[in-house]
């Protein structure tokens, strides 16, 4: 599966935030013109203001899976709050396909839910008094969609995650798993560009987790929505991304693709999240491979540029000459040994792997 | 020294107490001495508040309203036309309601006039024979709560119905029907602005909390005055009484909602009204159907005490019984009354607590299948009354209806009971009767009279100080100097000789028949269902027993209340005792606890908060108890209170005499509330 094809980046991001802040707190728009961008937590803290995101400048681009990774209490969830106006930024521009949506009114910014975006939460925050059909069509029908035109289009929601046959049992009924599922198809339902999910799968158990990842990475195969995903599991992250933001007290403390993170981290707190990662997890080949050499003979054996190194380990461990590395077209574009496949399993964590393969 | 008497809570208590011991020996009754008692200075309140509620209704804002009698347009002022109108409608439902169970013509008179009704006899509404309303009923029950509560429901209606009480009952229910809902709307509205404006809820709060704690009698006198006599001014009282649990609920299970449910339904797209009704109300539907279940609680309570401002039913009859001294009457009028209540508690509990569930494939006959019965219940209940009134003679159709007063009774067989018991126990009653007021009730109030000024506010304020702090002190001294500053502190003193008496032994027994209960899962069951039934009893009920033992006495009022304000006290207890956490029971355990060190080292300090609450809803029900006490004759605020409902000038005395109470209420909820807070918080409970 190959998450990086479906980025196609455009030159318009879908959303762009520039210098977001959020600080909750009674003075808090007064102290943050004072303190003049610069803003420092413990000050803030004293002020009696808690800072909840401080100065967030990104872009995401269509069909981007960017995810926002932080413990408890980072501001991570804070952010996409800010981004789909949940709660109002304190200062900052965000910027949704051409609108700041930061100076919408209420209306506008109605029509923009209706039509663009779509949010699924940790606790499914599903309707109980409806069932899962209703809670399905329950977007479409707010938006003033006839009742079998809303049902009809919910029904094809049910069958695409899943759930046909218990389309009309009520949420209480279902599995945690499939609550969520339900969520996701509520949030799919207006056809959105834009797909929040705020720790979507935190709450199932860990083998649930994982059947609801692949169906997550399933759906987006074919979807190609443009997705800002928030959670707290460093591994769910690795797994999804395609760039990850790790966030600390308020703070992107760096903002890149997996591979990056893993190999290049930027702050000793972001060090500490990869040191235990196993990198033959994360990284794909094409991160550790040697460039083309006319010289070197390549043996039968050939893998894909995209593929994590554990899915090829084993054959390129037993294959005696060094395995050629091609693209999704065919082409050759390099060749990985042996010899690198056992370092990056075995070898020295701390020595950074760019370096040594050069 | 200082700081270890800081610290040592039970020494500042012992050296309160000593203070309060003192002042209490030193200070006489003086005429003039502001010790001993305070000048009545705002004794004109209750004048003011008179003239200007005339003035409301008779003068202010004159408008002109066209007369069709007179053919002319005449002034009048606007209060008043806008309480006739409210007057109307309020009426106009209620007979709506009752003519439909029990017939009648004054529907269509409002439509047609009286003229055209006197002409065409025959234009009336016919009235449901009472096999619809209570096969119905039974119906309901079953889709609600199934066979068991069906069961009651039916055996109930019968009951009623058979003891030809069905007419009083059903005028009782109509008004209820109209009461209930209107509550419940006025309710949902402003629990719904408390929850989105936090000024609303700021400002809401205090006003609730003195409206569930100012006696009912209170509400009777102004509503008497703006709306005049009847069954719509006892809906309008019930309707005042029963909506503060409703705003309450409202609130709480609003709040209770959490962030994500408000914010699912915003980034579905709803707008405000669409998140409103779609989203949070239906979500919230337990908590605000529980809130249901208190309107409809609220509105029996007040069926006795309505009936003094004109509502017709049972509460009338059973007024008149208990002014008789007939106790085998009232009795039946009271079960009535009592089974009308706990059906409606179980049936709107059961709607509470009922989920839809989805069952594939059902046909048409599936899916109607209640409605379905129904209609044939319908139908053959009204063959039956029609064959009926061929078999029975002429106005006794009891397929029909049962008439009132001429169905089974027990009456008689009661009576003799009670007299059977009378002459028996005459001397044992009497003896313990003469015993208890002689040798404990009237020291107690001789001391509690004796008290001067400055004791009280000493000792009150005192506790407050040690238990809360300087805040806690201030208000508590607040509520009592309102009341000092009445001409009414003996009388206050006399709710309060009656309030305390019966709040230590039902807080006593409550707790100690609590914990014992607690023991087992078995006693638990029992007593929580004790508590279940005995609460959906309107307070009244209580007073016919005792009546019917020690006759007008306080006996009578002590033992009605102690029975009823044990009721929350037990629950509390229970409930506390049941919320301690089975880690910490199982640690208790492991510590090798024996059951004696188990409830006073784990169970007691665990559950104190709890039980603190308790205790101070014990003392809301015991305050309740001693003013609907003033019907058999105390002479506290109670009585006065009554006594202003038939005084033409009664408004502002009742008024302020309802605050006074309130006032004792909630200076002992200032200090119970704060306490259970902080153990709350010194225990990480919150």
């Amino acid at each position: 599966m190959s998450l990086q094809n479906a980025t196609s980046p455009s030159n318009e991001p879908v959303i762009r935030c520039e210098s977001v802040y959020k600080i909750f707190g009674d003075n808090a728009e007064s102290l943050l013109k004072k303190a003049n961008g610069a803003v420092d937590a413990a000050k803030f803290k004293e002020a009696g203001c808690i800072v909840g995101v401080n100065n967030a400048s990104f872009e995401i681009h269509e069909g981007e899976l960017l995810i926002i990774m932080g413990l408890s209490g980072s501001g991570k969830s804070t952010l996409l709050r800010c981004i789909s106006r949940l709660t109002d930024a304190t200062a900052g521009k965000i910027i949704i396909e051409g609108d700041d949506i930061l100076t919408m009114n209420n209306k506008q910014l109605i029509e923009l839910r209706r039509n663009k975006m779509g949010m699924v939460f940790q606790n499914f925050a599903l309707l109980p008094h409806k069932t899962v059909l209703e809670n399905i069509a329950f977007p479409l029908q707010v938006k003033g969609m006839s009742t079998s035109d809303s049902i009809d289009r919910a029904m094809e929601m049910v069958n695409l995650v899943d759930l046909t046959g218990r389309e009309d049992y009520y949420p209480r009924q279902l599995s945690g798993g499939q609550q969520q599922r339900v969520g996701i198809a509520r949030s799919l339902a207006i056809e959105p560009d834009i797909w929040f999910l705020d720790e979507p799968f935190s709450a199932l158990d860990p083998l649930i987790r994982k059947e609801m990842q692949d169906e997550f990475l399933r759906l987006q195969s074919t979807l190609h929505k443009t997705i800002m995903f928030v959670t707290h599991d460093f591994d769910e992250a690795l797994r999804l991304a395609d760039r990850i933001a790790i966030m600390k007290d308020g703070v992107i403390e760096q903002l890149d693709t997996p591979a990056n993170i893993v190999l290049n981290p930027a702050t000793e707190y972001v060090r500490k999240f990869t040191e235990e990662v196993p990198r033959e997890k994360v990284l794909k080949i094409e991160a550790v491979m040697d460039a083309v050499n006319a010289d070197v003979s390549l043996g039968e054996l050939s893998v894909n540029a995209n593929t994590i190194i554990e899915d090829v380990a084993e054959s390129i461990l037993n294959s005696n000459a060094p395995v050629r590395v091609i693209d999704d077209e065919g082409q050759t574009v390099g060749s990985i040994t042996a010899a690198k496949i056992v370092h990056v399993l075995f070898g020295d964590h701390s020595i950074n792997l760019s370096e040594t393969t050069s | 020294m200082i700081s270890a008497f800081m610290q040592k809570k039970y020494l500042q208590f012992v050296a309160l107490l000593v203070i309060f011991i003192l002042l209490y020996q030193t200070i006489g009754p003086a005429e003039n001495n502001l010790l001993w008692r305070l000048p009545p200075l705002i004794q004109a309140f209750p004048l003011w508040i008179n003239d200007s509620i005339s003035y409301m209704m008779f003068e202010w804002w004159p408008i002109d309203i066209y007369d069709p009698d007179i053919e002319e347009y005449e002034e009048s002022p606007l209060v008043r036309e806008f309480t006739r109108l409210v007057s109307g409608l309020i009426l106009f439902l209620i007979e709506l309601i009752r003519e439909i169970m029990l017939g009648g013509a004054k529907t269509i008179v409002t439509f047609a006039g009286w003229d055209w009704a006197t002409a065409n006899p025959w234009a009336k509404m016919p009235g449901l024979p009472w096999t619809v309303i209570a096969g119905g009923a039974t119906i309901l029950g079953y889709t609600l709560g199934g066979r068991g509560l069906a069961l009651f429901v039916g055996l109930s209606m019968t009951y009623i119905s058979v003891f030809g009480q069905w007419e009083p009952a059903m005028q009782t229910l109509s008004f209820v029907l109209v009461a209930a809902p209107v509550s419940v709307f006025i309710g949902l509205v402003f629990g719904i602005w408390a929850f989105r404006s936090k000024t609303v809820e700021t400002v809401l709060n205090p006003l609730l909390n003195m409206a569930q704690i100012i006696p009912h009698f209170s509400y009777l006198i102004p509503v008497m005055v703006f709306f005049g006599i009847g069954d719509h001014a006892g809906a309008i009282a019930t309707v005042i009484f029963a909506t503060p649990p409703m705003v309450r609920l409202t609130l709480l299970g609003l709040k209770k909602l959490g962030p994500e449910v408000a914010e699912s339904g915003m980034m579905s797209g709803c707008n405000n009204w669409q998140l409103l009704t779609k989203v949070l109300v239906p979500t919230a539907r337990r908590d605000i159907l529980i809130g249901v279940n208190q309107v409809i609680m609220q509105c029996l309570a007040m069926v006795v005490l309505a009936s003094l401002i004109g509502a017709k039913g049972l509460g009338i009859d059973l007024l008149i019984a208990l002014n008789r001294l007939d106790i085998g009457a009232a009795t039946e009028i009271g079960i009535c009354i009592v089974l009308i209540a706990i059906i409606l508690d179980r049936m709107s509990l059961a709607w509470a607590n009922k989920q839809t569930d989805y069952f594939p494939d059902q046909s048409f006959s599936g899916r109607h299948k209640y409605s379905l019965i129904f209609a044939v219940l319908f139908v053959v209940a009204l063959g039956l009354a029609f064959v009926g009134q061929f078999i029975f003679p002429e106005g006794f159709n009891y397929l029909y209806i049962v008439p009132h007063n001429k169905g089974i009774s027990i009456a008689i067989f009661l009576q003799s009971g009670v007299d059977w018991i009378w002459d028996t126990y005459f001397f044992a009653l009497k003896g313990f009767n003469e015993w208890l007021i002689i040798s404990f009730l009237m020291p107690v109030k001789a001391a509690y009279l004796g008290m001067p000024v400055i004791a009280t506010f000493t000792l009150m304020m005192g506790v407050g100080l040690i238990v809360g702090g300087i805040r806690v002190a201030l208000t508590v001294g607040g509520f009592l100097l309102f009341i000092a500053l009445t001409k009414w502190w003996d009388r206050a003193l006399i709710t309060a000789y009656l309030m305390s008496v019966s709040v230590l032994v039902s807080g006593i027994i409550g707790i100690t028949l609590g914990t014992l209960c607690a023991q087992n899962a078995k006693s638990t069951r029992f007593i929580l269902t004790y508590c279940d039934t005995f609460q959906t009893f309107p307070s009244f009920i209580y007073l016919i027993p005792v009546m019917m033992l020690f006759g007008i006495t306080d006996t009578a009022v002590v033992i009605a209340i102690i029975v009823y304000a044990s009721i929350p006290a037990l629950r509390y207890t229970v409930e506390g005792l049941l919320s301690v956490p089975d880690t910490l029971q199982d640690a208790g355990t492991m510590a090798g606890v024996n059951r004696v060190q188990r409830w006073l080292s784990i169970e007691l300090p665990m559950s104190f908060p709890h039980i603190a609450l308790g205790l101070n809803q014990t003392v809301v029900f015991a305050l309740s108890m001693v003013i609907i006490g003033a019907m058999i004759g105390t002479d506290d605020l109670g009585q006065l209170i009554l006594g202003s409902l038939s005084d033409r000038n009664g408004v502002g005395n009742g008024l302020i005499l309802g605050i006074c109470v309130a006032c004792i209420g909630l200076a002992i909820d200032q200090i119970l509330r704060t306490w259970a807070n902080q153990r709350k918080q010194a225990l990480g409970l919150n």
